[in-house]
């Protein structure tokens, strides 16, 4: 859709792979009543990747990632998540939750709490930490996604680009280790995307392992170790961001490249 | 590169899957059962307490509904054949009063043989106003309107109406339904026509007071559009004035009397050409056609107020707004009972002394202020929900207030309110059984109480709440139903 | 209009008050203020004129003259040689009293249907959508006159309770543990005194309880305490991060005090016991309020059912998932997220609804229930012969009601407004 408009050189010093496994899918399958969106979905994702996930709506891509938290459930096959696997024990998935941070496209502020309290809410109430160090942690991310001063307003008085980075302040406040990205941009005005995916370039710089749904290719050759093509619920493709975008192998791909760069 | 992962993997898929089955323990009855009763000890409670009241209520029911006795004349009669042949503890229900009063119920004491009157203006109201409910979908508008004719003939039929009656009354639905059918402009026209012709064949007698109502309403139209290239204040003024002095003189004000012999111009006019129907007074109205009456009529002539109302209550010019807000919040803090007592008791006290008049116009008027207030805060809702760019294009374009309004604005705030308005004819609908209470035969309550003062009926209660219950119940769910379907239409259309 | 067209460049035309913007509105303004005083003043002077063809006049001395009727039930003392000022009094007390109760029940009985309308189980489900379209779609008046004609026609009679000496069994049972007895002439509920209490304060009004004095004070103090207690509990958690475990002193700090008080005071219930043909002991409430009070409540809580559900449905997905992502468990979520931002949505319409039950308690008409219609608008009116005053009177004492009603939904409405750009 854009092409890569990062005035900077993004800092890849911090950005190490390590061998430690962070996700991993094996045959999962979903079904929505008789329709099958996910299909045998086979992924491992290692700590410290970012990965890429882009493909045409409706390919299962959004489902994929909402499964990794247990906002859907999965009917067959496994997804362990740091060790801990996926089932209907609300131990386990309460451990997989405070571990995973998720940003939604519309995202999903309180609207009725300030920013602070928002960012406080599930570090007081899940994590069990006291108030002022609750405070803290949130003030330290608000100063990082560069919006302190706006801590005590309300998400209405917020613009978009800006409450999309209280949201993705509010999910680093339960320091998770994983990040989900449900097409962060795709609610935004043009002039807002740049503000969000910066926040998001910075957190890659920081090592954090990443999966992002998203149509920002410009993003995904900057920031990306891997990019995975989804199609009628499955992983048609994937590769590195380099050969992902050069030399696409299956026809699909190139189809849909054509599509989303082409003009 | 340093950060790539060690283990990348290239990968392609050579052929796609194809959709599966989900696997069985995920399909079928049994899972459905298990997530929709059984997910969970609460849920099966609570499944369980579902089955348990249904079971109480078939178990406590059912034996009187199959134990129904249509064909009595007496409720002692009713019990004689429900204990002979079920036995002495059996209950039945006695729908033998149904059978015998069914018409009062429906129509009062309206007289038998012109029970087609109500029912041809009933039919005429479902194909006139089907072109203003069903303005997008031609299928749904000519099913609505083509159903709500046969509705009315079918029912015509079946009260017993000659057959030259019948052919007359399907001529003229199908006459006003084509004509109106694609012209939005002319159902307007002929909605606002409609309460003349439903008060003639309501009511009956002279078509001439009628048709002097109506001249007089297109004389202020002609007055309206004459005087409008002096300004709307001027025009509106000189419709008024020009409509009412119509009517006070061929009322036979000012002594024109006189001309005719003492008699206004009306009289006269009917005195030698009686263009007449046999009339039915007010005290002949009951049941549904007292109901249907006074809640379309006081519907129908409060959306007007209403609009005035809610404009008046967005204006600038502060005694409008108040007055307006006065009267809203006056209307709509007391209950509709006191304004029905006020209509009984205390408009004769209000109106030049020796004034007398119908106690349906009377509460008919109440009623209308009533609904008034109800539609203003709905409309007011539709022109608040309307974007501010509307008014401002309309100002862009040089419209004068009235021409804003009746161009731009009102159309849209009214398609908004129309889901609003129906609510409130629902609720309007539902009021209209407290007219029992200042004298009028209501079907609830009026009609039922009357029948069970003859001795055979003493003492029936359940048959009649039964029916009038169902067709009430049948009338606003529809109702509801179709402001549930506007409704979503208007979200789908602003997305 | 007359202007003076040779003259262009006077100060001030005419024509100015109808075209120019700056006299416009004025204009208008005074047209219609003109109208409306002469509109009124022909109503006055209409009414002038029929009230001296009917040799009245109109003030409201009567109310202070001796009513001379009895009212059936009656919340503050009353006898037929009360003014008719008093008998207004009763019948305010006995429609807002109606009103509470049914407010009440309505409330308690809606947010039941509506979140399980919301159940995911389907049986469940489709039985409250059933008792809201039945409810909703059939007017109240109806609900009224059923309740009514099962109590008063399907009911046993108080002697049926007795037990058949014969046969061991009675021909009707009591409810709740024997503590209600529904019978076709009122229902049988208990009743409660104090042994040790202290004696009632005699004001012009109405006696005061101070027994009830004594044990709504303790109440207000326990709740005070246990507000207290959760500040308490929550400053823990912001200092430790650990939330106290609270329940079970709150249930102590608000149930405690109040049960040593009600023991002190010589708190006693008295069931409903049968002596002879009729329940003694307990209250025996009539039939025209609780076919009222149930009539009304089935209605309202069809409505506020539906307020509910919309309330919660229009909070979007979106915030629970956000909620589930950050880690938060189903109840928490709604205690936090969910019912905040639905209150929000449910707390207007539900005061309106409030407001509606309170207009529709003059349906008391029909079972003939003692309310404000009954006794100014009803026997005061048809033996004074008032008819405008007193069907004044009684409409403004309802827009009275109905505009503190709506005061406080506008207090409600200011405090928790969402702040928007």
């Amino acid at each position: 859709m854009t092409e890569p408009h990062f005035e900077r050189e993004v800092d890849r010093s911090h950005m190490k792979v390590s061998d430690e496994v962070a996700i991993r899918i094996e045959n999962m399958n979903k079904w929505y009543g008789a329709f099958h969106v996910l299909r045998d979905i086979n992924l491992t994702v290692n700590q410290g990747e970012r990965i890429v996930i882009a493909g045409p709506s409706g390919s299962g891509k959004s489902t994929m990632i909402r499964c990794i938290n247990r906002l859907e459930e999965h009917q067959a096959g496994k997804i362990i998540v740091d060790g801990t696997e996926l089932s209907s024990d609300l131990k386990n998935i309460d451990k997989v939750r405070s571990e995973v941070g998720m940003v939604f496209q519309h995202f999903n502020l309180f609207p009725h709490l300030t920013i602070l309290e928002n960012c406080t809410l599930a570090p007081i109430w899940v994590r069990k930490i006291p108030k002022k160090e609750a405070i803290e942690t949130a003030m330290y991310f608000l100063e990082k996604v560069k919006i302190p001063d706006q801590a005590h307003k309300y998400p209405g008085q917020l613009s978009g680009g800006q409450q999309q980075r209280v949201a993705i302040a509010r999910s680093l406040c339960m320091k998770p280790r994983i990040m989900l990205f449900d097409e962060p941009t795709s609610a935004l005005d043009p002039e807002m995307i740049k503000e969000v995916l910066d926040t998001m370039i910075e957190l890659a710089e920081e090592g954090m392992t990443m999966l992002c749904v998203t149509h920002e290719m410009g993003f995904a050759q900057a920031v990306a170790n891997r990019v995975i093509f989804m199609d009628q619920g499955q992983i048609v493709e994937q590769n590195n961001p380099h050969d992902f975008f050069h030399n696409p192998q299956s026809e699909r791909t190139k189809l849909f490249l054509s599509q989303i760069l082409g003009h | 590169m340093s950060e790539q992962n060690t283990s990348s993997v290239a990968y392609v898929r050579d052929t796609m899957l194809p959709q599966q089955p989900a696997p069985s323990n995920q399909t079928g009855a049994l899972k459905w059962m298990r997530e929709n009763l059984f997910s969970g000890w609460l849920n099966t409670v609570l499944t369980l307490a579902g089955i348990g009241l249904v079971y109480w209520l078939v178990t406590h029911f059912y034996p009187w509904f199959a134990h129904s006795v249509w064909d009595a004349n007496s409720l002692k009669e009713c019990r004689e054949i429900v204990t002979t042949a079920y036995g002495a503890d059996a209950t039945g229900a006695c729908w033998g009063v149904i059978r015998e009063r069914w018409h009062q119920f429906m129509f009062g004491f309206y007289d038998p043989a012109l029970y087609w009157r109500p029912l041809l203006t009933f039919g005429l109201l479902l194909v006139v106003i089907g072109p203003i409910l069903f303005t997008e979908n031609q299928r749904n508008r000519a099913a609505f309107m083509v159903f709500g004719g046969l509705f009315a003939l079918v029912s015509m039929a079946l009260v017993g109406t000659s057959a030259a009656i019948l052919a007359l009354s399907a001529g003229i639905m199908a006459a006003t339904g084509a004509l109106i059918f694609g012209r939005f402009a002319y159902a307007m026209l002929a909605a606002a026509a409609f309460p003349l012709v439903a008060i003639f064949l309501l009511w009956g007698g002279s078509a001439w007071t009628v048709l002097f109502i109506g001249f007089g309403f297109v004389i202020g139209w002609l007055l309206l559009s004459g005087f409008a290239r002096m300004g709307s204040i001027i025009a509106v003024v000189a419709a008024i004035v020009g409509t009412i002095l119509f009517w006070l003189i061929s009322g036979g004000a000012f002594g024109t009397d006189h001309l005719f012999g003492g008699q206004s111009l009306v009289e006269a006019l009917a005195s030698a050409v009686p263009l007449s129907i046999e009339a039915q007074g007010s005290d002949r109205f009951g049941g549904f056609l007292l109901a249907v009456t006074i809640g379309v009529g006081g519907i129908a002539m409060s959306l007007p107020m209403g609009v005035v109302l809610a404009l008046g209550r967005q204006s600038n010019m502060f005694l409008i707004k108040s007055l307006s807000v006065i009267f809203i919040e006056f209307i709509r803090g007391v209950p509709l009972i006191t304004l029905l007592f006020v209509a009984s008791l205390l408009l004769n006290y209000f109106l030049p002394p020796g004034t007398q008049f119908d106690i349906i116009l009377r509460v008919m008027i109440l009623v209308t202020m009533f609904s008034a207030a109800y539609i203003a805060e709905v409309v007011r809702g539709g022109l608040a929900a309307l974007p501010r760019g509307q008014y401002e294009a309309a100002d862009a374009l040089g419209l004068d207030y009235w021409r804003a309004q009746r161009l731009i604005i009102l159309p849209q705030a009214l398609k908004i309110s129309i889901p609003g308005i129906v609510s409130t004819f629902i609720g309007m609908f539902k009021d209209t059984t407290l007219v029992v209470f200042v004298g009028l035969f209501d079907p609830l309550k009026g009609i039922p109480d009357f029948i069970r003062s003859v001795f055979e009926w003493k003492g029936i209660y359940w048959e009649p709440f039964v029916f009038v219950g169902l067709i009430f119940f049948i009338f606003n769910f529809s109702m509801s139903r179709y402001s549930m379907y506007l409704e979503n239409r208007l979200k789908r259309d602003h997305r | 209009m007359t202007t003076s067209p040779d003259v262009p460049n006077q100060g001030f035309r005419l024509s100015q008050l109808i075209y120019d913007t700056r006299y416009r509105s004025l204009t208008i303004q005074t047209i219609t203020l003109i109208l409306v005083l002469m509109g009124f003043g022909w109503l006055i002077d209409n009414t002038i004129q029929n009230l001296e063809v009917l040799g009245k006049d109109f003030n409201f001395s009567f109310l202070w003259n001796r009513a001379g009727y009895d009212v059936g039930q009656t919340l503050i003392p009353y006898t037929n040689d009360s003014t008719h000022a008093r008998a207004a009094l009763v019948g305010l007390f006995n429609t807002l009293w109606v009103s509470f109760l049914g407010c009440f029940a309505a409330t308690v009985l809606g947010i039941f249907v509506g979140v399980l309308r919301l159940s995911h189980n389907w049986l469940i489900a489709r039985i409250m959508t059933v008792f809201v379209e039945v409810f909703r779609n059939i007017p109240v008046l109806m609900w009224i006159l059923i309740s009514l004609a099962v109590l008063t026609e399907a009911s046993p009679q108080p002697r049926d309770f007795k037990v058949n000496p014969e046969t061991g069994v009675a021909n009707a049972e009591m409810l709740l543990f024997d503590s209600v007895a529904i019978t076709n002439r009122y229902t049988a509920v208990p009743s409660a005194d104090f042994t040790r209490g202290f004696a009632p304060i005699e004001t012009p009004l109405a006696p005061i309880s101070v027994n009830f004095l004594i044990c709504l004070g303790v109440v207000l103090a326990s709740i005070w305490a246990n507000k207290r207690l959760l500040a308490h509990a929550t400053v823990i958690q912001e200092t430790s991060g650990v939330r106290p475990v609270t329940w079970w002193k709150s249930a102590l700090i608000l149930f405690a005090p109040l049960v040593m008080v009600l023991y002190a005071l010589g708190f006693d219930i008295h069931e409903p016991v049968l002596k002879g043909f009729n329940f003694t002991d307990g209250t025996n409430v009539s039939n025209a309020l609780v076919a009222l009070w149930l009539g009304l409540t089935l209605y309202t809580a069809s409505y506020i059912a539906e307020i509910v559900r919309a309330g919660i449905m229009a909070v979007s997905k979106g915030q629970s998932e956000a909620a589930s992502a950050l880690g938060l468990r189903p109840n928490r979520t709604m205690k936090l997220v969910i019912l905040p931002q639905a209150l929000r949505v449910i707390v207007p319409p539900l005061i309106s609804q409030y407001l509606n039950l309170t207009k529709n308690s003059s349906l008391a008409i029909a079972v003939g229930y003692a309310d404000l219609r009954a006794t100014l608008g009803g026997t005061t009116l048809n033996q004074t012969g008032r008819e405008l005053e007193s069907i004044l009177l009684m409409m403004l004492i309802y827009l009275a009601i109905s505009l503190t009603i709506s005061g406080v939904m506008n207090l409600y409405n200011r405090s928790v407004k969402l702040k928007e750009r």
